[in-house]
């Protein structure tokens, strides 16, 4: 390819972006050259987006220097970005649905005469667009009475007008089915062969291997490397963004202990064809008591929304959940409790922990809200409760009045799973119960998912450390591109099972 | 590349290539449909009254409905442009009165009316700035802005004039007079001003930047922001344009009654809002059109008329009725936008 000729149109040298005392980015270098289409690699909180907001300028890097065209830059928002042909679109469409196609487009550089806007002009400028990019869309309508995917298309070709040399699409494709997709590759290609620069972010390694001819790989804010996507085998990516070697995962299966699975009969949980149309396609899933099932996969790979449909708290559009064989609807995580399903969201500020109120409210929250607000649980009742989940979960501070948020991570964590144990559930899901916390906390949450196994419960462990899955699971179901790709038994797995098929290899 | 057809013609005429014609009634963009069922309610009123009262479709009823709410109208079109943004002013009522009290302490001072005239109107602008201010810079409520800037302003007309003072100043009386139009139809020359800030309002918000900006910023102003649009000069644009509206509405108020009183348009800001809602805008922003907004002013208006015509009626009938079409039009609005998504 005549690629290493070209002069790079963006080129990134020695970027670092610190918010105190965090280093999001520590001294990446990053090129771009004209005509291709590039792909950030990186888990999340490997700093993929740090590093596209430094080149747009929404964040300015501490050190390093932005080269765009040769000239040093550095842009004071998107719009500068844009006015010199840095243009960027985002995961969301960030348009309005409430104007026209054609405003979408043109807004901030329509045609006007006589200080006026010329709305013909405008229709006419963007159907030109639109026609470029293959869109069969009447300018004229409004945005919203268009699909998703067209708006994302919309959306970059809003990006294209004027002069587009450097086209940033942070993840497009994640709210898109697979038509879509192809039809957004079609013309992130058409747009490679006129010379733009793409940069492309996706959690989907199938569309990265697809579309892109280079990729950079950034773990914990440093740079792995950059590598041409046709000689980088899919899974050695993985290993990358991951961040171990093979060697490294296989001595960490040594600590994998098992516990005899119990010979069940009925599942406590089972669900067959559970599906939900752009979140998760349908999967089949049975969990027995006594048993922890691992989710493993990327970042993206559906293994939330997976654990969402079993809870209720997404509605699934298709299949059926069977609770100790009897059909059930999980609706809502209403009905989900009432089954005694139990589930801690991965976004613990957001959708766990209510930080204002103290661990005691915290921990009686899920049951109260059970009994109803009518019948306030009796205080005695409430301070043996809570002195007993402190003691055995080790909460530390041991005061009841202690407000959550100033509690450590992973002490606010254990409350979390004092919440949902105080409702003496069956089946607990827990997303992600271990992120952000130190490694003693982490060791103890692990050994308590264990524990509560053993003792008849039935747990779905998520976690993005695969280690930590590979460890306390009796089983692992492996996630990709939103789908359940595999079910493996955890006694047995190795990494480089697990690693080859969250990559798409297929070794099982 | 740009010579084309100069603007003025609404962004309405569009041809309609390909298979089209099946879609005709889509066509009739839902964006219409708020509008369009204000103005039926407004053709239905007009139809009963006719046909109930004698001398109901009569110009001088018509003229008097135009005379009675031009400022009311002026305040409207101000509201619906912060309304668009997807805010609020609730301090249009207090401008107003704020506006009156101005005009008529400084005429009474022997100030020439040319310059009382900018004055009161710019009070307006004033307030409709610091609103803006605090809500863009300081990230403050709306609501809650001009809530402060309501109480404000009411302070102050007290403290102008704590009583009503007349105006007898002859170039302003002369102002307000009778403008012609043919035969029994005549307007005064304040609803020749608020038909004009209707047009005005309706040229900028369709045919300017920040007109579209209006839109994007109450479509979502995030969005609006990374589009690179100018957020945050179009937010508080917004509420100068509502403060503006509600100085040059205290101006026809004065006009009409000549007089200032500070407790003029307790209320009005909430008149306000339920025509701008009745005329079809959504309070969250982005949809809505000023002639909806005058719509909804005729309706409010109307309501009135008909239960003065209906003689028996109490007169708080009207608040009745205006708070069931509101609620009726708010409802509509859900299930439309409801259907969207």
């Amino acid at each position: 390819m005549t690629q290493q000729t070209t002069p790079p149109v963006v080129e990134m040298t020695g970027i670092s972006v610190e918010f105190p005392p965090v280093k999001a980015l520590d001294g990446v270098d990053f090129s771009l050259r004209p005509g291709e289409i590039h792909a950030l690699m990186g888990e999340n909180g490997a700093g993929k987006s740090t590093l596209i907001k430094a080149l747009t300028g929404i964040h300015s890097p501490t050190a390093g220097t932005i080269r765009v065209d040769g000239v040093e830059r550095r842009f004071s928002g998107p719009a500068d970005a844009r006015a010199h042909g840095v243009s960027t679109v985002y995961q969301e469409v960030n348009l309005c649905e409430n104007l026209t196609v054609a405003e979408n487009i043109m807004l901030g550089a329509e045609p006007r005469v006589l200080g006026g806007l010329n709305w013909r002009a405008i229709r006419r400028q963007a159907a030109t667009h639109l026609e470029r990019m293959g869109l069969d869309i009447d300018p004229a309508s409004s945005l919203g009475s268009h699909s998703l995917a067209v708006q994302q298309l919309v959306a970059i070709c809003r990006a294209t007008v004027g002069d587009c040399k450097v086209l940033i699409l942070d993840e497009p494709t994640s709210s898109l089915d697979t038509d879509e997709v192809e039809r957004l590759f079609t013309v992130m290609r058409g747009l490679r062969a006129d010379g733009v620069a793409i940069l492309f972010v996706s959690h989907f390694l199938d569309q990265v291997y697809e579309v892109s001819d280079r990729m950079t790989v950034l773990r914990n804010g440093t740079l792995v490397g950059e590598y041409v996507t046709a000689d980088l085998p899919a899974a050695e990516l993985v290993q990358h963004m991951i961040g171990r070697s093979m060697d490294v995962l296989e001595a960490a299966e040594e600590v994998l202990e098992q516990a005899e699975r119990p010979a069940e009969t009925t599942p406590l949980l089972q669900v067959v064809g559970l599906g939900r149309k752009g979140s998760v396609q349908p999967f089949d899933l049975d969990l027995y008591e006594g048993e922890v099932v691992g989710l493993a996969g990327l970042l993206g790979s559906g293994r939330t929304e997976l654990a969402r449909l079993l809870t209720g708290a997404d509605r699934a559009d298709v299949g059926q959940a069977r609770v100790s064989g009897r059909p059930t609807r999980l609706r809502n995580p209403r009905a989900a409790m009432r089954h005694r399903i139990a589930y801690t969201s991965e976004d613990r500020k957001g959708e766990g922990v209510v930080d204002g109120l103290t661990v005691r409210e915290n921990i009686v929250l899920a049951l109260q809200a059970e009994r109803g607000w009518m019948r306030p649980l009796p205080r005695k009742q409430v301070d043996e409760l809570v002195a007993r989940y402190i003691k055995q979960l080790g909460i530390r501070p041991a005061n009841p009045e202690a407000l959550l948020r100033n509690l450590s991570g992973g002490n606010q964590q254990k409350v979390l799973l004092a919440r949902w144990l105080a409702t003496a559930p069956r089946l607990l899901v827990l997303d992600e119960p271990t992120r952000g916390i130190d490694v003693g906390a982490k060791a103890e949450i692990q050994k308590l998912v264990a524990e509560l196994a053993a003792d008849g419960m039935s747990v779905v462990f998520i976690s993005a450390e695969l280690e930590e899955v590979l460890r306390i699971s009796h089983r692992i179901a492996v996630m990709r591109d939103r789908r359940k790709v595999a079910e493996i038994d955890g006694g047995g797995a190795t990494m480089d099972q697990v690693v080859d098929l969250i990559a798409g290899g297929g070794a099982a | 590349m740009t010579t084309s057809a100069p603007a003025g013609a609404p962004p309405a005429p569009r041809k309609t290539p390909k298979a089209r014609a099946w879609k005709l009634p889509i066509r009739l963009d839902r964006r219409y449909l708020p509008v369009l069922g204000t103005f039926v309610v407004l053709a239905l009123m007009l139809i009963i009254g006719g046909t109930r009262y004698e001398n109901f479709l009569t110009p001088a009823v018509i003229s008097n409905l135009f005379i009675n709410n031009a400022h009311l109208i002026v305040l409207a079109v101000g509201m619906t442009f912060v309304i668009l943004t997807g805010g609020i002013d609730l301090s249009v009522g207090s401008v107003l009165a704020l506006s009156t009290v101005i005009t008529a302490a400084l005429l009474q001072a022997g100030w020439p009316v040319a310059v009382v005239l900018p004055l009161a109107v710019g009070a307006g602008t004033v307030i409709g700035l610091a609103h803006g201010v605090m809500i863009h810079y300081f990230q403050v409520q709306p609501f809650v802005a001009t809530l402060a800037g309501m109480f404000f302003a009411r302070g102050l007309c007290f403290l102008i004039a704590p009583e009503s003072i007349a105006i007898d100043n002859a170039s302003f009386v002369e102002l307000a007079t009778w403008v012609q139009i043919f035969g029994e139809w005549r307007m005064t020359s304040s609803v020749l001003v608020a038909l004009i800030v209707v047009g005005l309002g309706f040229l900028v918000l369709h045919f300017t930047r920040f007109g579209r900006t209006v839109y994007a910023i109450g479509g979502g102003e995030q969005s609006a922001l990374l589009m690179g649009l100018p957020v945050p000069r179009t937010k508080v644009l917004a509420y100068v344009v509502s403060g503006t509206c509600a100085g040059l509405g205290g101006l026809l108020f004065a006009m009409a009654f000549r007089s200032g009183y500070s407790l003029t348009g307790v209320g009005m800001e909430l008149d306000a809002i339920a025509a701008v809602v009745i005329g079809g805008t959504l309070l969250t922003g982005g949809t809505g059109f000023v002639l909806g907004s005058v719509l909804g002013v005729l309706v409010l208006g109307l309501i009135q008329t008909i239960i003065t015509f209906e003689g028996t009626l109490s007169s708080w009938w009207t608040k009745i009725v205006i708070g069931v079409l509101l609620l009726i039009f708010v409802l509509l609005q859900r299930v439309l936008s409801l259907r969207r998504t």
